[in-house]
């Protein structure tokens, strides 16, 4: 017989505002096998760990139950705490009264009736666990970045300069993301080229970064310091190794009225193209959806001014298999689209732009060559509206935005604003806003410039229409400081879209099994105290995949996840996971049928001789499962036909004591 | 007369990667659902022997339902599949012995569908309690 210690922890009033924790802990103190019942204000501080860690050797314990948070969680911890205090670690039993109890019930009576059967089905489980030790694994000293913007850059030259290799896999053909696309960055107005493209080649550079470029993460296996990757490498149908980058073929390409991606569709690029002039790699890439050759077979003219030979038309997509110890995913961020918000006109006129089309038009590099122009004629703009949180801190209409702050729109709008009237003194500069929010280091200062040297006119309201209207755009919105409707002739219209994660964010965080929250941000281990971690061991979250931020932030949390990345791959061997499956060699009858549902190929056969009640010996072959390659699934146990297998820590009898438990 | 509501008795089996990690993010998120569900972490959906799921039924369980990561996204490769060839069957094998096909539920809920899984309880639990007590299977003789 097992002798158990129950611990009921309030978790302030996390636990305790819901549940009776005193109730519960008195309640399981009257449980067979329950030596001692006690409940605490936080289970999981030095305090509380030094209080369970005692009872253990005071009363002789042989396992304990945990009523706290989820396994998830703390399971960790508590199993710290009871191996400092001298009894198996896997004799530690988590009821997870607060993600599944607490947090999800209102009524005091119904969540502590819960919490009771939680911590019953645990002691049930407990008083049939047995000691258990783990095995090591080794761990592959390579990691993934998924995602080349400033995130993904940052964390793989922080680990890359410690010594480890670091994979970059890039959907688009060349790394740099929106950063790439920005004109300056606040609050110290540096062009955004000037300090990406030398970290962009420094990755070029680094004998230990590998990038690769126009490819896709299509599969994840495996687990903590043994993750099975398979990248697609799309074909860019030009010889990566090959092509010199000069961009002859670009030139020369006859279908080029293929809206620009880079440009945001403002100007026109050829249908083989390298996105900007500072790309990484410089290669070119061939379009298959607007090149003549591919679709038809006839054309041909990039292959034939192509010196260096580059171009295959006959390329397919490839698939590379990789062998990582940690995943970083920095998948980043894109505008929302503006399709809902129509009452700002933005389908309806051309001069009506978001903040990075804004980006882009007062770009050097951009569609204007730097001069801020209005997309519909060409002509200098005299009157600006900038309209902030478009699709930001939308809690009436959460079918069209966002509920979130998007963070950003409110610097880079007074960094626009400031630029403009720094460059057009002429151009008279209104900025509807909400709230100005500024913090940061010098945040505020840019700002306060913005207004008071700058004189851009900021307007407390939000705009209600815009109309195109001969040549002009007639914006209507209200002043809610002076109480009236405010109507101003604009030449342009800038809409600070709210941000979004990317796309393929949802898709990838399901190959790792990492959480996201209801917004498709990545979920990071703890809020305050793990933010770069994912739940899900060896996956790191970097950049904007987590939440709006900006570059200084965003950079400070790839050095961050490069650190934890560096901390896991020092490290020569990792402990593994002991609840696996074992056989009972008296009752298997070696028909294989585990075997083959293992997926992992842990199981196979081994010739035993057993000693028969007439004293003869016999050979039989039995299942032998090879520990260091069961992941502990568990499906061989269902499959077994004479119920020979279990798992260890998720044995039969455990679970069925679980299920009379809950079911009493 | 007072009349008691019926309060379904409810066993749900997660997987501990994807649906133990959805009803942690409900329960982060707050979002409500009936305290008659009472949550069992299994590594893997496919560590649910139909058997648990008939000693639940034996134990006077209304409702058992069981959730795992989605087909294809399944932390050990394969595992979500079996189950889904296992439940196919356990579901003829329950038709036969008649107890309503409702009270049994196989429901993929990934790591990030919080929302989807207090949905799919709020749901599960109004389903079994219109169904009323399950007492086909239950066996008197587990009664206290």
């Amino acid at each position: 017989m097992q002798r158990i210690g129950v611990f009921v922890c309030h978790c302030g009033t996390n636990i305790a505002g819901t549940v009776d924790v005193a109730a519960v802990a008195e309640a399981l103190g009257h449980e067979p096998g329950v030596v001692v019942s006690r409940d605490y204000q936080y289970m999981c501080s030095q305090a509380g760990q030094n209080m369970i860690a005692e009872e253990i050797k005071n009363n002789r314990l042989t396992g304990i139950v945990v009523c706290s948070c989820s396994p998830r969680m703390h399971e960790a911890t508590f199993r710290k705490t009871a191996a400092s205090a001298g009894i198996n670690p896997y004799m530690v039993e988590i009821a997870n009264i607060r993600e599944q109890c607490s947090w999800v019930h209102k009524d005091m009576a119904v969540g502590t009736e819960k919490a009771i059967i939680l911590a019953r089905a645990a002691v049930a489980k407990v008083n049939l666990n047995a000691p258990l030790t783990p095995g090591e694994t080794p761990v592959t000293k390579r990691a993934l970045v998924i995602g080349g913007g400033i995130a993904g850059i940052q964390t793989a030259l922080d680990i890359a300069d410690a010594g480890f290799p670091v994979d970059i896999v890039e959907q688009k053909p060349t790394i740099g993301g929106k950063m790439a696309q920005l004109d300056k960055t606040f609050p110290t107005l540096d062009c955004a080229a000037c300090i990406l493209t030398p970290k962009m080649v420094d990755v070029a550079q680094n004998d230990k970064i590998r990038i690769f470029s126009y490819s896709e993460v299509t599969g994840v296996k495996g687990f903590v310091g043994n993750f099975d990757v398979t990248i697609k490498r799309k074909a860019r149908y030009v010889k990566e190794d090959i092509c010199t980058g000069c961009g002859l073929c670009t030139e020369k390409c006859p279908q080029k009225k293929i809206p620009n991606e880079f440009n945001l569709g403002m100007d026109n690029r050829h249908a083989i193209y390298i996105p900007f002039a500072q790309a990484v790699p410089k290669v070119a890439t061939i379009d298959p959806e607007h090149c003549m050759m591919l679709k038809t077979g006839k054309c041909g003219v990039c292959s034939k001014v192509c010196g260096a030979g580059a171009i295959d038309y006959k390329a397919k997509d490839e698939y590379v298999e990789e062998k990582y110890g940690a995943i970083v995913v920095a998948t980043g961020f894109n505008p929302i689209s503006m399709d809902k918000f129509d009452e700002f006109a933005y389908s309806q006129s051309k001069d009506v732009v978001t903040s990075l089309e804004l980006e882009r038009l007062m770009n050097a590099a951009g569609p204007t060559g730097g001069t801020l122009l209005r997309p519909s004629d060409g002509e200098h703009p005299h009157t600006i509206v900038f309209v902030q949180c478009v699709g930001s801190r939308c809690t009436a209409c959460a079918d069209k935005g966002k509920e979130y702050c998007s963070k950003i729109c409110c610097m880079y709008t007074a960094k626009h604003a400031m630029l403009i009237r720094d460059k057009y003194p002429d151009t008279e500069v209104y900025v509807f806003y909400i709230d100005v929010r500024t913090p940061g280091k010098n945040f505020d200062e840019f700002y306060r410039r913005a207004v008071e040297e700058y004189g851009v006119h900021y307007i407390k309201g939000m705009v209600g229409k815009v109309t195109p209207e001969g040549g002009k755009l007639k914006v209507q919105g209200s002043d809610l400081i002076y109480g009236k409707q405010l109507h101003i002739d604009a030449d342009m219209v800038v809409l600070a879209a709210a941000i979004e994660p990317d796309k393929s964010a949802r898709h990838l965080a399901t190959m790792l099994t990492a959480s996201m929250d209801t917004n498709d941000f990545f979920t990071e281990a703890h809020p305050k105290l793990r933010p770069v971690e994912s739940p899900t061991a060896g996956v790191f979250l970097s950049g904007t995949c987590q939440g709006p931020k900006d570059i200084p932030e965003t950079v400070s949390q790839a050095g961050a996840a490069a650190s934890k990345v560096i901390g896991l791959l020092c490290k020569d061997k990792l402990t593994g996971n002991p609840c696996v499956a074992h056989p009972d060699e008296l009752m298997c009858n070696g028909c294989s049928t585990c075997a083959n549902v293992c997926p992992y190929g842990a199981i196979t056969y081994i010739d035993k001789e057993f000693r028969m009640p007439d004293r003869t010996t016999k050979t039989r072959r039995v299942a032998s499962v090879n520990e260091a390659v069961c992941q502990g699934c568990g499906a061989c146990t269902v499959a077994c036909m004479s119920g020979a297998m279990d798992l260890r820590g998720f044995s039969n009898k455990q679970i069925m004591a679980e299920v009379d438990a809950i079911c009493k | 007369m007072q009349v008691t509501e019926y309060k379904p008795l409810i066993v749900a089996f997660c997987c501990n990667w994807c649906s133990y990690a959805g009803a942690d993010l409900a329960g982060n998120n707050r979002l409500s659902y009936p305290a008659d569900v009472k949550i069992i972490r299994v590594p893997c959906s496919c560590r649910v022997n139909p058997m648990f799921i008939l000693r639940a039924f034996q134990r006077g369980a209304d409702g058992v339902i069981l959730c795992g990561c989605h087909p294809g996204d399944c932390h050990y490769t394969t595992g979500n599949y079996y189950t889904r060839r296992r439940m196919a069957l356990l579901f003829s094998m329950l038709d036969y012995l008649g107890i309503e096909r409702e009270r049994t539920r196989v429901e993929w809920v990934s790591a990030a569908e919080g929302a989807k899984f207090a949905a799919t309880m709020n749901d599960f639990v109004k389903t079994v309690a219109a169904l009323g007590e399950n007492k086909r299977l239950e066996d008197i003789r587990c009664k206290k």
